[in-house]
């Protein structure tokens, strides 16, 4: 099945330490994906982005100078952009606009804007309920998740650790990984790191970098015209769940599953038909949750599943083949960046780390605390 | 934790934190469907009623659902090592809190524990929680 929506166009803006502003990131990030899809902004009509002011997607039409027929500032964190292309296909199929950029860029690092504990408005219950106890935000639920996780399927803070020494795997063959040229992790490496939120320690967690990237669709009719090979939306889907940190029953079951049945279901496929997952790894559990979510094994056994190498290059199940949140690039809602990646591996432009004859593609966001989950499935258009 | 500027009660909070001065630990119930929720809100989230929503009295006693001790603090100003927790109140609903009165790196899933208060200058009280009495010595 096909949306009868593609990706056209993707690109990163500058990632690491860049000492530049968001608009400037932003800048980069649009007028790269859409020089690679041979498009300008003079073709754009339909702007979806987050994370730049209280007006994000109105922002960067005004800073660009152009007056969309469609626009999307839904805040998600990370699975916003996923959620995007749910929302730029159907807004495109039903002919409100034709070709829609998803960007996203930040500053974090260079800027030291990144606060442990995390913002709640005065007005919301947790500021009252939650926030008096001093946890840290987002990090402490993903740490009571894993404490859960690991507690009721019998798993082990070794085993959790492979997500993030797989991730460095990725890193050490992509040049544009933060981590690139800094070696292998060991599993000692990863436990004897700093204890921040138990079980989890600094090297459980992404990394806070600057950087951002961008996406173009359009129809896929259009898209055949256009100077790179299509990448088909094939299928979405998304669940919203909390806010709080009580409001979810079991934190071992997070909404991810839902959202990719629901994907599944959309673009026809199963889980044996994804050549390649690229899932937000804001900490490893997340990644560890989502393996499971995508149905890449049975619940429960996500840490079995993904030892002997299985998630790593050359693997059976390739897995953040750009590095991750974890080694690659982490600017916050990162979600952006898994569509691009998705992208590049379904083109065969990944090089050294490319999955061969890579086909399927899924991308799945999370966002908050386990708050929202939304998947993507792109294929290849034959 | 902070104890100096927790966020004033609103008119949904209100009855919760009155109770919390006299060491009252309360969730929302409704009289309509039965539904008991926390935090307390305008509506139930078991029916959708804004008229039969009512704080009352629990037992304090729970286990813990989950926890994570904080080795980073999220101020510079905070002692760690600290231990935050969902504990599952015996009536069903969730609280996040703070697990005191223990080694905080001491503590497991399924822990009984009861509520014990951490008081705020204004007379408020924030509940925490520590190992059930009978509970103290395996803990």
């Amino acid at each position: 099945m096909s949306t009868g929506v593609a990706i056209v166009g993707a690109a990163e803006c500058d990632l690491g330490v860049t000492d530049k502003s968001i608009l400037t990131l932003q800048s980069q990030a649009v007028t790269r994906a859409l020089a690679d899809a041979g498009l300008t902004l003079a073709d754009v009509d339909g702007i979806a982005t987050t994370g730049v002011s209280r007006f994000s997607a109105t922002q960067l039409a005004d800073y660009f100078g152009i007056v969309p027929t469609w626009t999307d500032s839904t805040f998600a964190g990370g699975s916003a952009f996923e959620m995007f292309v749910a929302r730029a296909a159907q807004a495109i199929a039903a002919g409100q606009c034709s070709t829609v950029v998803i960007s996203f860029a930040s500053n974090q690092r260079s800027a030291r804007s990144r606060k442990l504990g995390g913002v709640h408005e005065a007005w919301i219950p947790e500021a009252q309920f939650e926030e008096p106890y001093d946890m840290l935000y987002p990090l402490s639920y993903y740490a009571m998740a894993a404490q859960s996780y690991l507690h009721r399927y019998g798993g082990t803070r070794e085993q959790l650790a492979e997500i993030a020494i797989a991730a460095r795997e990725w890193a050490l063959l992509n040049p544009q990984a933060f981590r690139y040229g800094k070696g292998s992790l060991s599993v000692e490496d990863v436990l004897g790191s700093t204890m921040i939120s138990s079980p989890l320690t600094a090297a459980d967690c992404c990394l806070v970098t600057d950087g951002g990237g961008a996406v173009v669709l359009t129809s896929l009719e259009r898209a055949r015209d256009l100077r790179r090979r299509p990448v088909e939306v094939l299928g979405y889907g998304e669940r919203t769940t909390n806010t709080s940190f009580t409001a979810v029953t079991d934190l071992a079951v997070p909404g991810a599953r839902g959202a990719v049945q629901d994907a599944y279901a959309r673009a026809g496929i199963t889980a044996a038909d994804v050549d390649v997952a690229e899932v937000y790894d804001s900490f490893t559990i997340t990644a560890a949750l989502s393996v499971e979510a995508l149905g890449l094994c049975a619940p429960g056994e996500a840490l079995d599943f993904i030892q002997g190498g299985t998630i790593r290059p050359g693997g059976s199940h390739p897995l953040n083949t750009n590095g991750g949140g974890l080694s690659y690039c982490h600017p916050g809602q990162y979600g952006v960046l898994l569509l691009v990646e998705a992208v590049r591996q379904l083109r065969g432009e990944c090089g050294d780390r490319q999955v061969p004859g890579a086909e399927i593609a899924v991308a799945h966001g999370t966002g908050g605390i386990l708050s929202t989950h939304a998947t993507v499935v792109l294929g290849a258009d034959r | 934790m902070i104890l100096d500027h927790v966020p004033g009660p609103d008119e949904n909070s209100a009855a919760f934190w009155a109770a919390t001065a006299e060491h009252r630990l309360t969730v929302q119930s409704c009289t309509s469907c039965g539904h008991v929720q926390h935090p307390p809100r305008a509506l139930c989230t078991g029916c959708g009623s804004m008229d039969h929503l009512a704080q009352v009295d629990v037992a304090g006693t729970g286990v813990v659902d989950s926890f994570t001790v904080i080795h980073r603090g999220p101020r510079p100003d905070v002692e760690v090592p600290y231990t935050i927790a969902r504990v599952r109140l015996s009536e069903g609903p969730v609280l996040l809190t703070q697990l005191v009165g223990a080694d905080p790196e001491g503590w497991s899933i399924d822990a009984p524990v009861s509520v014990a208060w951490a008081d705020l200058p204004d007379g408020r009280a924030l509940p925490v929680f520590t190992p059930s009495p009978d509970q103290t010595k395996e803990h």
